[in-house]
Protein backbone atom coordinates (compact mmCIF):
# COMPACT_ATOMS: atom_id res chain seq x y z
CA UNK A 1 0.00 0.00 0.00
CA UNK A 2 1.62 3.30 -1.03
CA UNK A 3 2.20 6.04 1.53
CA UNK A 4 0.62 9.45 0.97
CA UNK A 5 2.63 11.42 -1.60
CA UNK A 6 3.86 15.00 -1.08
CA UNK A 7 1.27 16.30 -3.56
CA UNK A 8 -1.39 14.25 -1.76
CA UNK A 9 -0.41 15.85 1.56
CA UNK A 10 -0.43 19.33 -0.01
CA UNK A 11 -3.87 18.84 -1.55
CA UNK A 12 -5.10 17.47 1.79
CA UNK A 13 -3.89 20.60 3.60
CA UNK A 14 -5.41 22.84 0.92
CA UNK A 15 -8.72 21.03 1.34
CA UNK A 16 -8.64 21.60 5.12
CA UNK A 17 -7.98 25.34 4.59
CA UNK A 18 -10.78 25.60 1.99
CA UNK A 19 -13.22 23.75 4.29
CA UNK A 20 -12.30 25.98 7.26
CA UNK A 21 -12.78 29.17 5.21
CA UNK A 22 -16.10 27.94 3.81
CA UNK A 23 -17.33 27.01 7.31
CA UNK A 24 -16.34 30.42 8.70
CA UNK A 25 -18.10 32.17 5.81
CA UNK A 26 -21.17 29.95 6.23
CA UNK A 27 -21.29 30.82 9.95
CA UNK A 28 -21.19 34.50 9.11
CA UNK A 29 -23.89 34.10 6.45
CA UNK A 30 -26.19 32.15 8.81
CA UNK A 31 -26.05 34.71 11.63
CA UNK A 32 -25.51 38.01 9.78
CA UNK A 33 -26.83 37.68 6.22
CA UNK A 34 -29.82 35.31 6.36
CA UNK A 35 -33.00 37.19 7.26
CA UNK A 36 -34.93 36.31 10.42
CA UNK A 37 -37.96 34.12 9.83
CA UNK A 38 -41.22 35.85 10.82
CA UNK A 39 -42.88 33.28 13.07
CA UNK A 40 -40.05 31.24 14.56
CA UNK A 41 -37.58 34.13 14.80
CA UNK A 42 -33.96 33.29 15.81
CA UNK A 43 -34.52 29.58 16.46
CA UNK A 44 -35.22 29.06 12.75
CA UNK A 45 -31.48 29.50 12.12
CA UNK A 46 -31.03 25.89 13.26
CA UNK A 47 -32.53 25.09 9.85
CA UNK A 48 -29.20 25.83 8.11
CA UNK A 49 -27.21 23.25 10.03
CA UNK A 50 -30.06 20.73 10.49
CA UNK A 51 -31.12 20.47 6.83
CA UNK A 52 -27.61 20.62 5.35
CA UNK A 53 -26.36 17.96 7.79
CA UNK A 54 -29.18 15.70 6.57
CA UNK A 55 -28.22 16.30 2.93
CA UNK A 56 -24.54 15.74 3.71
CA UNK A 57 -25.32 12.47 5.49
CA UNK A 58 -27.30 11.38 2.41
CA UNK A 59 -24.30 12.14 0.17
CA UNK A 60 -22.00 10.17 2.50
CA UNK A 61 -24.40 7.21 2.41
CA UNK A 62 -24.51 7.48 -1.39
CA UNK A 63 -20.71 7.14 -1.34
CA UNK A 64 -21.10 3.99 0.81
CA UNK A 65 -23.60 2.64 -1.75
CA UNK A 66 -21.35 3.33 -4.78
CA UNK A 67 -18.17 2.11 -3.04
CA UNK A 68 -19.97 -1.08 -1.95
CA UNK A 69 -21.03 -1.82 -5.54
CA UNK A 70 -17.49 -1.08 -6.71
CA UNK A 71 -16.12 -3.46 -4.09
CA UNK A 72 -18.40 -6.29 -5.19
CA UNK A 73 -17.43 -5.71 -8.82
CA UNK A 74 -13.68 -5.14 -8.49
CA UNK A 75 -12.84 -6.53 -5.00
CA UNK A 76 -10.49 -3.60 -4.39
CA UNK A 77 -9.56 -2.92 -0.75
CA UNK A 78 -9.76 0.84 -1.36
CA UNK A 79 -13.46 0.60 -2.20
CA UNK A 80 -14.16 -1.26 1.05
CA UNK A 81 -12.10 1.27 3.05
CA UNK A 82 -13.93 4.15 1.37
CA UNK A 83 -17.33 2.60 2.16
CA UNK A 84 -16.38 2.25 5.82
CA UNK A 85 -15.03 5.81 6.01
CA UNK A 86 -18.11 7.31 4.37
CA UNK A 87 -20.44 5.29 6.62
CA UNK A 88 -18.76 6.62 9.75
CA UNK A 89 -18.78 10.22 8.52
CA UNK A 90 -22.40 9.84 7.37
CA UNK A 91 -23.25 8.73 10.89
CA UNK A 92 -21.60 11.86 12.32
CA UNK A 93 -23.89 14.10 10.23
CA UNK A 94 -26.90 11.85 10.82
CA UNK A 95 -26.29 12.22 14.57
CA UNK A 96 -26.21 16.01 14.20
CA UNK A 97 -29.62 15.83 12.45
CA UNK A 98 -31.12 13.65 15.18
CA UNK A 99 -29.89 15.94 17.97
CA UNK A 100 -30.50 19.36 16.41
CA UNK A 101 -34.01 18.32 15.29
CA UNK A 102 -35.42 17.89 18.83
CA UNK A 103 -33.60 21.05 20.02
CA UNK A 104 -35.49 22.93 17.31
CA UNK A 105 -38.74 21.01 17.80
CA UNK A 106 -39.20 21.62 21.53
CA UNK A 107 -39.72 25.42 21.41
CA UNK A 108 -41.64 25.25 18.10
CA UNK A 109 -43.83 22.12 18.44
CA UNK A 110 -43.79 21.89 22.21
CA UNK A 111 -42.41 18.32 22.06
CA UNK A 112 -38.93 16.91 21.65
CA UNK A 113 -39.87 13.98 19.44
CA UNK A 114 -42.76 12.28 17.67
CA UNK A 115 -42.78 9.02 15.77
CA UNK A 116 -43.91 10.47 12.44
CA UNK A 117 -42.68 9.09 9.10
CA UNK A 118 -39.79 11.55 8.64
CA UNK A 119 -38.40 11.33 12.15
CA UNK A 120 -38.82 7.57 12.33
CA UNK A 121 -37.23 6.89 8.94
CA UNK A 122 -34.28 9.17 9.84
CA UNK A 123 -33.82 7.32 13.13
CA UNK A 124 -34.03 3.97 11.31
CA UNK A 125 -31.36 5.23 8.89
CA UNK A 126 -29.07 6.02 11.83
CA UNK A 127 -29.69 2.59 13.36
CA UNK A 128 -28.96 0.92 10.01
CA UNK A 129 -25.53 2.51 9.69
CA UNK A 130 -24.70 1.85 13.35
CA UNK A 131 -25.54 -1.79 12.54
CA UNK A 132 -23.28 -1.56 9.48
CA UNK A 133 -20.35 -0.63 11.74
CA UNK A 134 -21.33 -3.33 14.25
CA UNK A 135 -21.46 -5.91 11.48
CA UNK A 136 -17.95 -4.93 10.43
CA UNK A 137 -16.65 -5.34 13.96
CA UNK A 138 -18.25 -8.78 14.34
CA UNK A 139 -16.85 -10.50 11.23
CA UNK A 140 -13.18 -11.39 11.64
CA UNK A 141 -12.23 -12.62 8.18
CA UNK A 142 -11.40 -9.45 6.15
CA UNK A 143 -12.69 -10.59 2.76
CA UNK A 144 -15.89 -12.05 4.23
CA UNK A 145 -16.36 -8.83 6.24
CA UNK A 146 -15.89 -6.71 3.10
CA UNK A 147 -18.41 -8.75 1.06
CA UNK A 148 -21.06 -8.85 3.81
CA UNK A 149 -20.76 -5.16 4.57
CA UNK A 150 -20.85 -4.25 0.86
CA UNK A 151 -24.13 -6.15 0.47
CA UNK A 152 -25.47 -4.53 3.64
CA UNK A 153 -24.22 -1.08 2.51
CA UNK A 154 -26.25 -1.40 -0.70
CA UNK A 155 -29.33 -2.57 1.19
CA UNK A 156 -29.08 0.16 3.86
CA UNK A 157 -29.08 2.91 1.24
CA UNK A 158 -32.67 2.01 0.32
CA UNK A 159 -33.80 3.97 3.37
CA UNK A 160 -32.32 7.25 2.03
CA UNK A 161 -34.97 7.82 -0.72
CA UNK A 162 -37.59 6.73 1.81
CA UNK A 163 -36.47 9.48 4.21
CA UNK A 164 -36.57 12.00 1.36
CA UNK A 165 -40.05 10.98 0.20
CA UNK A 166 -41.54 10.49 3.69
CA UNK A 167 -42.79 14.10 3.96
CA UNK A 168 -44.22 13.88 0.45
CA UNK A 169 -45.98 10.52 0.86
CA UNK A 170 -47.29 10.85 4.41
CA UNK A 171 -48.80 13.58 6.56
CA UNK A 172 -46.16 14.37 9.16
CA UNK A 173 -45.51 16.62 12.13
CA UNK A 174 -42.23 17.48 10.39
CA UNK A 175 -42.70 20.46 8.01
CA UNK A 176 -43.41 19.85 4.34
CA UNK A 177 -40.49 20.38 1.93
CA UNK A 178 -39.45 23.98 1.25
CA UNK A 179 -37.19 22.98 -1.63
CA UNK A 180 -38.60 20.90 -4.47
CA UNK A 181 -41.89 20.76 -2.62
CA UNK A 182 -44.14 21.87 -5.45
CA UNK A 183 -46.87 24.52 -5.37
CA UNK A 184 -47.14 26.66 -2.26
CA UNK A 185 -43.69 25.80 -1.02
CA UNK A 186 -40.60 27.93 -1.30
CA UNK A 187 -37.86 29.79 0.46
CA UNK A 188 -36.70 33.38 0.58
CA UNK A 189 -33.92 33.78 -2.06
CA UNK A 190 -31.33 34.93 0.54
CA UNK A 191 -32.25 32.05 2.86
CA UNK A 192 -31.95 29.68 -0.09
CA UNK A 193 -28.50 31.02 -1.04
CA UNK A 194 -27.28 30.74 2.58
CA UNK A 195 -28.66 27.21 2.80
CA UNK A 196 -26.83 26.04 -0.33
CA UNK A 197 -23.64 27.83 0.68
CA UNK A 198 -23.74 26.10 4.08
CA UNK A 199 -24.24 22.78 2.32
CA UNK A 200 -21.17 23.45 0.18
CA UNK A 201 -19.17 24.11 3.38
CA UNK A 202 -20.44 20.87 4.96
CA UNK A 203 -19.60 18.92 1.80
CA UNK A 204 -16.03 20.24 2.04
CA UNK A 205 -15.95 19.24 5.72
CA UNK A 206 -17.32 15.80 4.85
CA UNK A 207 -14.57 15.35 2.23
CA UNK A 208 -11.88 16.26 4.78
CA UNK A 209 -13.28 13.81 7.33
CA UNK A 210 -13.71 10.94 4.84
CA UNK A 211 -10.19 11.52 3.53
CA UNK A 212 -8.72 11.33 7.04
CA UNK A 213 -10.74 8.27 8.00
CA UNK A 214 -9.76 6.58 4.74
CA UNK A 215 -6.09 7.27 5.45
CA UNK A 216 -6.47 5.79 8.93
CA UNK A 217 -8.12 2.66 7.52
CA UNK A 218 -5.39 2.16 4.92
CA UNK A 219 -2.69 2.59 7.59
CA UNK A 220 -4.42 -0.01 9.78
CA UNK A 221 -4.57 -2.43 6.87
CA UNK A 222 -0.90 -1.88 6.14
CA UNK A 223 -0.11 -2.64 9.81
CA UNK A 224 -2.21 -5.82 9.65
CA UNK A 225 -0.43 -6.88 6.49
CA UNK A 226 3.03 -6.37 8.03
CA UNK A 227 1.95 -8.22 11.19
CA UNK A 228 0.90 -11.18 9.03
CA UNK A 229 4.23 -11.12 7.20
CA UNK A 230 6.12 -10.99 10.50
CA UNK A 231 4.10 -13.91 11.90
CA UNK A 232 4.66 -15.93 8.73
CA UNK A 233 8.38 -15.25 8.85
CA UNK A 234 8.61 -16.32 12.51
CA UNK A 235 6.69 -19.51 11.76
CA UNK A 236 9.03 -20.19 8.86
CA UNK A 237 12.09 -19.68 11.06
CA UNK A 238 10.74 -21.95 13.79
CA UNK A 239 9.97 -24.68 11.26
CA UNK A 240 13.41 -24.42 9.70
CA UNK A 241 14.97 -24.67 13.20
CA UNK A 242 13.36 -28.09 13.44
CA UNK A 243 10.67 -27.32 15.99
CA UNK A 244 7.08 -28.08 14.90
CA UNK A 245 5.31 -24.81 14.19
CA UNK A 246 2.24 -25.70 16.28
CA UNK A 247 4.32 -26.24 19.42
CA UNK A 248 6.11 -22.93 19.08
CA UNK A 249 2.88 -21.04 18.71
CA UNK A 250 1.81 -22.34 22.11
CA UNK B 1 -33.13 37.01 21.64
CA UNK B 2 -35.93 34.48 22.15
CA UNK B 3 -34.85 30.82 22.28
CA UNK B 4 -31.22 31.83 22.07
CA UNK B 5 -30.26 28.93 24.36
CA UNK B 6 -31.72 26.38 21.94
CA UNK B 7 -30.01 28.01 18.96
CA UNK B 8 -26.71 28.08 20.85
CA UNK B 9 -27.15 24.45 21.96
CA UNK B 10 -27.83 23.24 18.40
CA UNK B 11 -24.67 24.83 17.02
CA UNK B 12 -22.64 23.64 20.01
CA UNK B 13 -23.87 20.09 19.38
CA UNK B 14 -22.81 20.37 15.75
CA UNK B 15 -19.29 21.52 16.61
CA UNK B 16 -18.94 19.08 19.52
CA UNK B 17 -19.88 16.09 17.34
CA UNK B 18 -17.68 17.17 14.42
CA UNK B 19 -14.66 18.16 16.53
CA UNK B 20 -15.05 15.11 18.76
CA UNK B 21 -14.95 12.85 15.73
CA UNK B 22 -12.08 14.76 14.12
CA UNK B 23 -10.08 14.65 17.38
CA UNK B 24 -10.63 10.90 17.75
CA UNK B 25 -9.52 10.26 14.14
CA UNK B 26 -6.39 12.40 14.63
CA UNK B 27 -5.45 10.44 17.78
CA UNK B 28 -6.03 7.10 16.08
CA UNK B 29 -4.04 8.28 13.05
CA UNK B 30 -0.99 9.18 15.12
CA UNK B 31 -1.24 5.85 16.97
CA UNK B 32 -1.49 3.93 13.69
CA UNK B 33 1.48 5.82 12.22
CA UNK B 34 3.56 5.03 15.30
CA UNK B 35 2.58 1.36 15.11
CA UNK B 36 3.41 1.24 11.41
CA UNK B 37 6.82 2.78 12.09
CA UNK B 38 7.56 0.13 14.76
CA UNK B 39 6.32 -2.73 12.57
CA UNK B 40 8.43 -1.54 9.64
CA UNK B 41 11.46 -1.37 11.92
CA UNK B 42 10.74 -4.92 13.11
CA UNK B 43 10.33 -6.11 9.55
CA UNK B 44 13.65 -4.54 8.60
CA UNK B 45 15.40 -5.81 11.75
CA UNK B 46 14.31 -9.41 11.32
CA UNK B 47 15.68 -9.69 7.80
Amino acid sequence: MPEETTSGKASGRLLVVVAALLLAAAGYAIFFIAPEERTMRAIQRIFYVHVTSAWTAAVAYLIVFVASIRYLVGRRQQSDALALSAAEVGLVFNTVVLVTGPIWAKPVWGIWWTWDARLTSTFVLWVMYVSYLLLRSLVEDPSRRAVLSAVYGIFAFLDVPLVYMSIRWWRTQHPQPVIGGGQGSGLDPTMRAVLFFTWLALLALMTVLIRQRFRLEMLRRECAEIRLRLDARREERKTSDGVPAGEMVR
Amino acid sequence: MKNFESLFAAYMVFWAVVFGYQFSIERQLSRAMEELRKLKAQLGGER
